[in-house]
C-alpha cells in the first residue's frame, strides 16, 4: 500500500520528530566541535577566543592525567563487567530455581536498578564504607581489626563495588528471561546422554546465554563508559579514580577551559563509537548464528 | 540386552495421582507402543522409565538390576524426545557425538560410530550443518542419530513424529521400523495415535487415566479388546457401539461392530437407515448411516466404487462373527 502519496505523507509526518532528533544531536555535537578548536576560558576574559586548531586535542592526550584516566576507566568497566555478569548468570541460576516466595525475592533483587546512582553512591559511602560510622567498620571493629578507609585506600575497587551493585539486577534480569527461555527439554536429554551438572552448564546452559550476555556486554559498557554520579559522589577523582568523563568534567567545570574538554568530548565520541562498532558486530554475528 | 520390568509402578504429582500403581513387562527386542488419549500419563511413565522423573513407589528393573534409584545416565537407555531438543549451537556432528564425548570414548571411535549413525540415518551431508539449518524430517533423524551412537539397552520415543507433516509421517514411521528390525534393540514408543501404534509395535499397551487398559499385539488388541475403551480406541474409523434393544438380542448391554465388518444393501438387511455424510477416500468410501435403531450414526466402510446419496435408503447386516458384546460394566463377554 506503500503508494508514492502515501510515502510522502509518512515522510511529512516523521519530520517534526526526526528533525527534533537532529536537533537534538547535532546541536550539542557541532557546538563540541566548534569548541574543540577554540581557546575559550570564560573566567579569564583577557585570554582571546581564537582557533587554535588540534591544539586542545593535543594539549588533552599529552597531559599527565590522560592516560592514567584511561586506565581508570578500562579497569572500571571490565571490573563491574566482569562482576556483573560472574554474579548475573549465577544468581539467575539461583533465581529460576523453583522456591518460595520467589516473587518477592525476584522483586527484593531488581530493586537496586531503580535506585539513582547518586543515592546508591551516597548509600555506599555514608553506611557502608565510612571509616568511622560505616557497616564494614563496625564489623571490623567488632573483629579488632581496624577500619579500612575504602574509598581512599581501595578507592577503584570501592567504586566498582558500588557500580557493579547498580548493575547486577540488570544483568540478573536478563540473564533469567534468558534462562527461562532455554528448552527444559535439553536439560533433559544432555542428562540422559550422561552430561554432569557441570558439563550441562558448560555445554547447553552457557551456549544458550551467550547472546544475553553479549546483550548485557554491550548496553553496559557503553552506560558505564559514562559513569559520573558514583565519582561524583564518592572521591571526586581523586585517588587514582578520575575515569575518563570525570577528566572531561574537571577540564570543562573545574579548570574552566571549555575548548581543552570538549576536545576531550569529541575524544569520547570516538571512542564510544569504536565500542558500539566492535560489540553490534559480535551481536551481529550472535543473532546470525 | 533391553528388558525392562515395572513392578507396582506409581507416580503421584503431589496429591493427584497420575499414575497408580501398575506392572508391565517389556521382553528384550520388543517394540512396545504406549497408546491413550491426551494426558493419560503416556510421557510420564515413560519419563519414569527414563528416570527423569522419580517413582512415588514401586520398583523399575532394567536387564536385571534394580534401576529405580539410578540416575538416568546409568540406565543405558536413550530418549528422542518430542521437540527433538538437539543442541542448537552445535552442528549436526556434535550433536550426535555429545554422549560418546560425555562418555570420554576416543576421538577415532566417537568419529567411526558417528559416521556409522550419519550413513545408516543419511545424514552425511548434513554433518556440519546446524539444527536450525535443518528440515523437521531431517532434525528428527539427527535426534535418533544422537540416541543411536550410544548402543542403548532401549530406545524411548516421546510422541517423535507428532510436529511433522503427515507425508512424512508416515516415511519416518517406516524408518524407525526398519531401524528396530536392523538393530533388534529394545524400543518404547509413546503416541496418542493409534494409527502409528498399530503399524508399528509388537505390543501395544493402551493406557487411560494411568491405568493400563490392555496389554497385547496389534491383532491381539483389534480382535479382542477387552473392554469397551480399547474397543472404541483401537482401530480407525472408530468401532460402531449399539445399545438397547438390538445389543439385548444378543446377550449383550452393549455391542461393537467395526465400520468394515458391516455389509452394506440396497436390497435388504437387518438393519435399515438412510445415508448421511459420505467421505470418499478413493480406495474405501466410509457412509454414516442414520435409523432410528441407532443412538448415534453408525459407519460403514463400503468399496470405494459405491456411490449413494445423501439421504438413500440402504440396509445394514453386521457379520455377526466380528460382533463384540460387552455387559454393563464395559468388559468384554466372551
Ligand atoms: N510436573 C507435573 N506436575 C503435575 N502434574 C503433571 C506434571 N506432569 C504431568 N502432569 C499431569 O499428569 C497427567 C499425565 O501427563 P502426561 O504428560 O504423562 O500425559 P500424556 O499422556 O503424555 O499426554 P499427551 O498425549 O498430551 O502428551 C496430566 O494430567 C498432567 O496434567
Ligand atoms: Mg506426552
Amino acid at each position: 500500500m506503500a503508494t508514492q502519496h502515501s510515502r510522502s505523507a509518512a515522510r511529512l509526518m516523521m519530520a517534526p520528530a526526526v528533525t527534533l532528533l537532529l536537533g537534538w544531536m547535532l546541536v550539542p555535537l557541532v557546538m563540541t566541535l566548534f569548541f574543540s578548536f577554540r581557546t575559550y576560558l570564560p573566567l579569564r576574559p583577557e585570554v582571546a577566543q581564537t582557533w587554535v586548531g588540534f591544539d586542545n586535542y593535543v594539549r588533552f592526550v599529552t597531559s599527565s592525567s590522560f592516560w592514567p584516566a584511561v586506565v581508570a576507566t578500562l579497569i572500571i568497566v571490565g571490573g563491574v563487567l566482569l562482576i556483573t555478569l560472574i554474579l548475573g548468570v549465577i544468581l539467575a541460576l539461583l533465581l529460576d530455581q523453583p522456591m518460595w516466595g520467589q516473587g518477592a525475592v525476584r522483586v527484593l533483587v531488581i530493586a537496586p536498578f531503580f535506585v539513582m546512582p547518586t543515592v546508591s553512591a551516597l548509600l555506599w559511602k555514608n553506611m557502608f564504607m565510612d571509616p568511622v560510622n560505616g557497616f564494614f567498620a563496625h564489623i571490623l571493629r567488632a573483629l579488632g581489626l581496624a577500619p579500612i578507609e575504602f574509598l581512599s585506600q581501595h578507592s577503584l575497587t570501592s567504586i566498582i563495588v558500588i557500580v557493579s551493585w547498580e548493575w547486577l539486577p540488570f544483568a540478573t534480569l536478563i540473564l533469567l528471561t534468558a534462562i527461562q527461555s532455554l528448552d527444559q527439554e535439553q536439560l533433559e536429554a544432555a542428562e540422559m546422554d550422561g552430561a554432569s551438572w557441570p558439563s550441562r552448564f558448560i555445554y547447553i546452559i552457557l551456549p544458550h546465554l551467550s547472546r544475553a550476555m553479549t546483550v548485557v556486554l554491550l548496553i553496559q559498557t557503553i552506560f558505564l563508559l559514562g559513569i559520573f554520579a558514583e565519582i561524583f559522589v564518592t572521591t571526586q577523582g581523586s585517588f587514582g579514580s578520575k575515569t575518563l568523563t570525570y577528566l572531561i568534567y574537571q577540564r570543562v567545570l573545574e579548570s574552566q577551559n571549555v575548548g581543552l574538554g570538549s576536545a576531550g568530548g569529541v575524544y569520547a565520541i570516538i571512542l564510544a563509537n569504536i565500542v558500539a562498532m566492535f560489540l553490534m558486530r559480535i551481536v551481529g554475528k550472535n543473532l546470525d548464528a | 540386552m533391553g528388558q525392562i520390568s515395572l513392578s507396582n509402578v506409581a507416580k503421584r504429582f503431589g496429591e493427584v495421582e497420575v499414575i497408580p500403581p501398575l506392572d508391565l513387562q517389556i521382553n528384550d527386542g520388543e517394540f512396545v507402543v504406549f497408546v491413550g488419549p491426551s494426558g493419560c500419563g503416556k510421557s510420564t511413565l515413560l519419563r519414569l522409565i527414563a528416570g527423569l522423573e522419580d517413582v512415588s513407589s514401586g520398583e523399575i528393573v532394567i536387564d536385571g538390576t534394580n534401576a529405580t534409584e539410578m540416575p538416568p545416565a546409568k540406565r543405558r537407555l536413550a530418549m528422542v524426545f518430542q521437540s527433538y531438543a538437539l543442541y542448537p549451537h552445535m552442528s549436526v556432528r556434535n550433536n550426535i557425538a555429545f554422549p560418546l564425548r560425555m562418555a570420554k570414548l576416543d576421538k577415532a571411535e566417537q568419529d567411526r560410530r558417528v559416521s556409522d549413525a550419519a550413513r545408516v540415518l543419511n545424514l552425511t551431508d548434513y554433518l556440519d550443518r546446524r539444527p536450525g539449518q535443518l528440515s523437521g524430517g531431517q532434525r528428527q533423524r539427527v535426534a535418533i542419530g544422537r540416541a543411536i551412537v550410544r548402543e542403548p539397552a532401549a530406545f524411548l520415543f516421546d510422541e517423535p513424529l507428532s510436529n511433522l507433516d503427515a507425508a512424512l509421517r508416515v516415511g519416518m514411521r517406516l524408518e524407525i521400523s526398519e531401524l528396530h528390525k536392523r538393530l533388534k534393540t529394545t524400543m518404547i514408543y509413546v503416541t496418542h495415535d493409534q494409527v502409528e501404534a498399530m503399524t508399528m509395535a509388537d505390543k501395544i499397551v493402551v493406557l487411560r487415566a494411568g491405568v493400563i487398559e490392555q496389554v497385547g499385539s496389534p491383532l491381539e488388541l483389534y480382535r479382542t479388546p477387552r473392554n469397551l475403551f480399547v474397543a472404541g480406541f483401537i482401530g480407525s474409523p472408530k468401532m460402531n457401539f449399539l445399545k438397547g434393544d438390538e445389543a439385548k438380542k444378543h446377550g449383550a448391554d452393549t455391542i461393537g461392530i467395526r465400520p468394515e465388518h458391516i455389509v452394506l444393501s440396497q436390497e435388504k438387511g437387518d438393519w435399515k437407515g438412510t445415508v448421511g455424510v459420505s467421505e470418499h477416500l478413493g480406495s474405501d468410501t466410509f457412509f454414516h448411516v442414520n435409523s432410528d435403531l441407532f443412538d448415534e450414526p453408525v459407519t460403514v466402510r463400503a468399496d470405494g466404487e459405491v456411490d449413494l446419496h445423501y439421504g438413500a435408503e440402504i440396509y445394514l447386516s453386521p457379520n455377526t462373527a466380528h460382533l463384540h458384546k460387552f455387559d454393563a460394566k464395559g468388559l468384554r463377554i466372551s
